[in-house]
């Protein structure tokens, strides 16, 4: 999330889409509810199905499942056309008026330019902005030479990099500028294509998008509109685009950076934020760092290509925070190896495994089921119900040697060698060997977890363990001291890494939580001084205040930049309880601690004008006080203190732009600067756009015979999954009240697809894709309505994901034991890598 | 001095036992007992570990902590304090008690070895030796010093290690720590997912 949780109480307007937080974060639901009576604030749900969240919405619109962009696509295009947005915002804080280079195509046929469609990927040469001036006015710029045709003989070109000097229109006429370009993009998004794609009735849309724009009537800034999100979004095979369509709108709306708005993603796990900050992912670093490639000749050079350099207009200020990147990255070297990371060997870089492709969810399983991946060790993560493609999970880890889980309760991965329908003799013949080591539950277990909004809070233990089962870190560094002590005394291969890591705890085998969280955020190694007055400001060994002094020299350690600041010389900020909170927005400044700095709105600056003055002068954020010479606010300012608002310096200061990208520009994403409507992998209807280039054209399928994809023609409707208030994952199947609440899985199927086949509510009935049979009663609903598809009645069912074969009611066997991952396909998002596991095809039959 | 929402909430129930000693409204009453229920209680504070909402849980047991007690979970509710959930929980929340007595936990370390049909008990030193002397095996079986090209890789690729959602901050560095210096790249969380 941008902002935070009790922050939606600030909001005049929520489209809440991708969601169903009335049902999934009931808890925080009542902050949307908060906003809609003290400040009749509306909300908008669209979802394939009504939920509660619909409920309780101004307006609900049906939608086809993975259509989400021609939505938004549609909801700009309007915003343009009727002058809803805000310019002053668009001109100055975004880079609607940047140029872009000369042989950039608009995907008309589908295709942005530079598609080798021979190997499936773009040259992104053309994504770029245009090197210069101000070209204000000047809309028949000559094109410079360096765009001429290139010659054959030319030499190789360096990787594309964005130019120091952007040139811009400020009167945002150019042809080439950003907001001409986007203009034209969604030009193609009439209402009339919208409802063809969507299914969403013309009248109905135009409701829907009349209403959330309303916020920018005639161009004023007080009302704040936010875009409220969950795995509905993320779950395709362009989920990262349809997020992006958001930003790009809350950036048009100027929303982005205000009390209220934003852009908010409502995670679905209670660290799932954190895991993604520590960087548990094979692409990333802890605190978003990137990983070093094959091609990278040392820690030189991998900073080199790593660290931005500012790309702007020449009159403009840009901070470009991750210029310091070389700080965080030395600091991280030096947490991980210690001493060992010294200047001499780089601070320890080559112990670290380069990344070259993608090693990600889906492409485990993969290379698992063809033998490559051997071992496997899931903690807290049941791999085979998860999916996607649950029967291709049990298959690859019928090939593994060994299988370690570490759980709290016995779960369908660690008991995947006898999952439904294989017998005793084909057990026999499976020769993983499989350990189960029963882990500590939450109340056992002390440290931090981070919220969707960024709230880092530290819980405490209350009881002990039951039984032998031991604490998560405590077997992780077991397993680990004990590989360690193999190396040491038989060597093997590459063995530095492990001898040389820094594993300094007081009890190694017994890792105490409070202390890595103060290696998070980071100590001094040797005296910091002052740059200017030359005076200690920290000593060797104290605990830092923060990332701003991190240093590229090896005098600082710190595990995850982000987090600095989260257990300073103060103590543990993390463990804060102060109640108060003065602006009455709902900031707690004392309440736990948030990444970053204590910072509960990300991008504040931007919720003033150029002048430093809040838009709203009732929902005062930060401002720009003269008489001080800095910002001051009810928040931290997300922002250099001291720069004056006549610096003009960007309010998206982790952008090397500065401003916030409309226009997402070379290497930021796989298939295309500005978001374009694909059809989800398995689809009743071909691109109505360009029905030549129907899918992201950069989404791979794998060759394994379980990876079956649907002919629209047999598989004829479009199947959505979900999670349930009363249950959690696969966990609280083993509570009796939850399953005394939800005691069995079922299907929603529309009145109208019961009547055609006969189904009335209870009937068991199978739901089949092309990979695996799922089977459950029927739960007939008016909550789904038949849609039409240009013109063709398309059906849409949903399922939960909760029961599987092991829990409760699975092991008296009066539950359906099949997971709904079993129909789920393996195909990912180019950005994310997260499966589509919504909108994909199935068919009904009558059990 | 600041008078927090328990405190007043507090005096409240005392104020209305007085006021309502000679009625026979016994709202008071139950609060009064509910309180006693948990007077002796330890309270530590938690976050629950369902969605990202991060409501603060309190969770009360019995037993003092001494070195030989071991504490009982006898009641979880909703912090009132916390900004966000201002006290409530929803279902799954207010099943929390459920999960921490749970006859159904995990308690042993168990192995199923290749071909059989059924679990067996191992200690808990027998399984740590076995699964590091996999990893290593597995390690040097499949470890990429250099790519195709000659380039340093220094990559495991025979292993995986995938984590869970509900693991604290601290957990997810150190298995980041761990596992890449033990050159895994297979190295995936539900955060994917």
């Amino acid at each position: 999330m941008t902002n935070g949780w009790v922050d939606i109480k600030n909001t005049d307007m929520m489209l809440i889409m991708g969601g169903n937080p009335a049902e999934n974060h009931p808890c925080g639901f009542k902050w949307a509810m908060e906003a809609k009576r003290n400040r009749n604030a509306k909300i908008i749900s669209v979802d394939p199905r009504f939920t509660r969240t619909s409920s309780t919405a101004d307006l609900f619109v049906q939608i086809r499942a993975g259509t989400d962009i021609a939505f938004l696509g549609g909801l700009i295009r309007y915003a343009i056309e009727n002058n809803r947005y805000a310019k002053e915002y668009l001109i100055n804080y975004t880079n609607a008026a940047f140029i872009v280079k000369e042989g950039f195509k608009l995907p008309e046929d589908g295709l942005y330019s530079g598609f080798d469609s021979a190997a499936g990927t773009y040259d992104k040469t053309t994504w770029n902005y245009q090197e210069g001036e101000d070209l204000s006015g000047k809309t028949d710029a000559p094109a410079s030479a360096a765009h001429a045709a290139p010659s054959a003989a030319a030499a190789p070109a360096p990787p594309p990099a964005l130019p120091p000097n952007v040139a811009y229109d400020l009167t945002l006429q150019h042809p080439r500028c950003v907001f001409q370009l986007m203009k034209q993009q969604y030009s193609r998004y009439t209402p009339e294509t919208v409802e063809r794609i969507t299914g969403i009735p013309k009248e109905q849309y135009l409701k829907a998008i009349d209403m959330f724009t309303s916020v920018r009537k005639d161009g004023d800034m007080k009302q704040v509109a936010t875009i409220i999100y969950a795995v509905g979004w993320t779950q395709h095979t362009f989920g990262t685009q349809i997020i992006r369509t958001a930003a790009m709108i809350q950036l048009l709306l100027g929303n982005v950076g205000r009390a209220g708005g934003g852009v908010n993603a409502l995670r679905g796990h209670s660290n799932i934020q954190g895991a993604t900050d520590m960087a548990g992912l094979f692409d990333s670093m802890p605190g978003y760092l990137k990983v070093p490639t094959p091609t990278d000749a040392d820690l030189a050079s991998f900073l080199k290509r790593t660290t931005p350099t500012s790309s702007k207009p020449s009159p403009w200020g840009s901070w470009n925070y991750y210029s310091n990147t070389p700080a965080f990255f030395v600091s991280l070297l030096k947490a991980l190896y210690g001493d060992a990371a010294t200047k001499e060997n780089g601070f320890g870089f080559d112990y670290l495994p380069r990344v070259d492709r993608d090693y990600s969810w889906t492409h485990i399983w993969e290379d698992m089921y063809n033998g490559k991946v051997k071992g496997m060790m899931a903690f807290g993560m049941n791999g085979v119900m998860i999916g996607p493609d649950t029967n291709k999970n049990i298959n690859a880890l019928k090939k593994a040697d060994w299988l370690v889980v570490g759980e709290i309760y016995q779960d369908e991965t660690s008991e995947f060698w006898r999952a439904p329908g294989i017998t005793a003799d084909e057990q026999k013949t499976i020769n993983t060997t499989v350990y189960r080591l029963p882990c500590a539950g939450f109340a056992e277990k002390d440290g931090s977890m981070t919220n969707s909004a960024r709230w880092v809070t530290w819980k405490y233990a209350a009881v002990p363990p039951p039984g032998q089962a031991r604490l998560d870190q405590d077997i992780v560094a077991q397993i680990f001291l004990r590989v360690r002590d193999l190396y040491k005394k038989e060597g093997g291969k590459f063995p530095d890494p492990i001898l040389n890591v820094s594993w300094a705890y007081a009890d190694s085998a017994h890792p105490s939580l409070s202390q890595v969280a103060m290696e998070l955020n980071g100590k001094a190694l040797a005296d910091l001084k002052d740059d200017k007055t030359g005076q200690v400001v920290v000593k060797a060994g104290q605990q830092l205040p923060g990332f701003a002094l991190l240093k590229d020299d090896g005098t600082t350690m710190c595990g995850n930049w982000i987090y600095s600041g989260c257990w300073t010389e103060a103590g543990s900020q993390i463990q804060r309880r102060g109640t108060e909170d003065p602006s009455g927005m709902g900031v707690f400044p004392n309440w736990s601690w948030s990444w970053p700095a204590n910072r509960r709105v990300l991008y504040n600056r931007a919720s003033c004008n150029l002048d430093g003055k809040p838009w709203d002068p009732e929902r005062k954020q930060v401002w720009w006080n003269e008489a001080a010479g800095k910002w001051a606010g009810n928040d931290v300012p997300d922002f250099k203190a001291d720069s004056h608002p006549k610096d003009h310096l960007g309010p998206f200061i982790m952008n090397p732009e500065g401003v916030g990208r409309l226009f997402a520009p070379i290497g930021v994403l796989a298939e295309g600067p500005f978001p374009e409507h694909y059809e989800p992998i398995e689809s009743p209807t071909k691109n109505l756009l360009h029905p030549e280039q129907s899918n992201n054209p950069l989404v791979k399928k794998f060759k394994s015979p379980y990876d079956k994809f649907g002919d629209p023609a047999e598989y004829t409707i479009v199947c959505t999954t979900y999670r349930l208030t009363e249950q959690y994952h696969y966990w609280t199947k083993n509570n009796p009240m939850n399953v005394q609440l939800i005691p069995e899985p079922f299907v929603e199927i529309p009145v109208e697809l019961a009547e055609e086949k006969g189904i009335r509510g209870r009937d068991m009935i199978h739901v089949i894709s092309a990979r695996g049979k799922y089977t459950a009663k029927a739960f007939v609903t008016r909550r789904l309505r038949p849609m039409m598809i240009d013109g063709r009645k398309v059906y849409q069912i949903g399922l939960p994901i909760h029961q599987g074969y092991r829990g409760i009611q699975e092991d008296a066997e009066r539950d359906a034991r099949t997971p709904a991952n079993l129909l789920t396909p393996a195909v990912t998002d180019p950005n994310a890598h997260t499966p589509e596991s919504k909108g994909f095809l199935v068919k009904v039959e009558k059990a | 001095m600041q008078t927090s929402r328990r405190d007043f909430f507090k005096v409240a129930a005392v104020g209305g036992v007085a006021a309502t000693i000679f009625g026979f409204d016994l709202k008071p009453a139950y609060a009064q007992l509910k309180e006693l229920k948990i007077a002796r209680a330890a309270e530590t504070r938690s976050t629950c570990p369902y969605c990202a909402v991060g409501c603060g849980v309190l969770i009360y047991t019995i037993g003092d902590k001494a070195k030989n007690v071991t504490p009982q979970v006898i009641h979880v509710e909703g912090d009132p304090d916390h900004p966000t959930n201002r006290g409530t929980l929803c279902p799954k929340g207010s099943s929390l008690e459920q999960d921490m007595l749970n006859p159904r936990r995990l308690t042993k370390p168990q192995v199923r070895r290749p071909g059989a049909t059924d679990w067996q008990d191992i200690s808990w030193d027998q399984a740590l030796d076995e699964i590091a002397r996999w990893t290593k095996k597995t390690r040097d079986a499949t470890f990429v010093e250099k790519d195709a090209k000659g380039l340093p890789a220094n990559r495991c690729e025979g292993i995986s290690f995938i984590g869970g959602c509900t693991d604290t901050n601290e957990f997810n560095y150190l298995v980041v720590k761990a596992m890449r210096s033990l050159g895994l790249v297979y190295l995936e969380n539900q955060a994917r997912v």
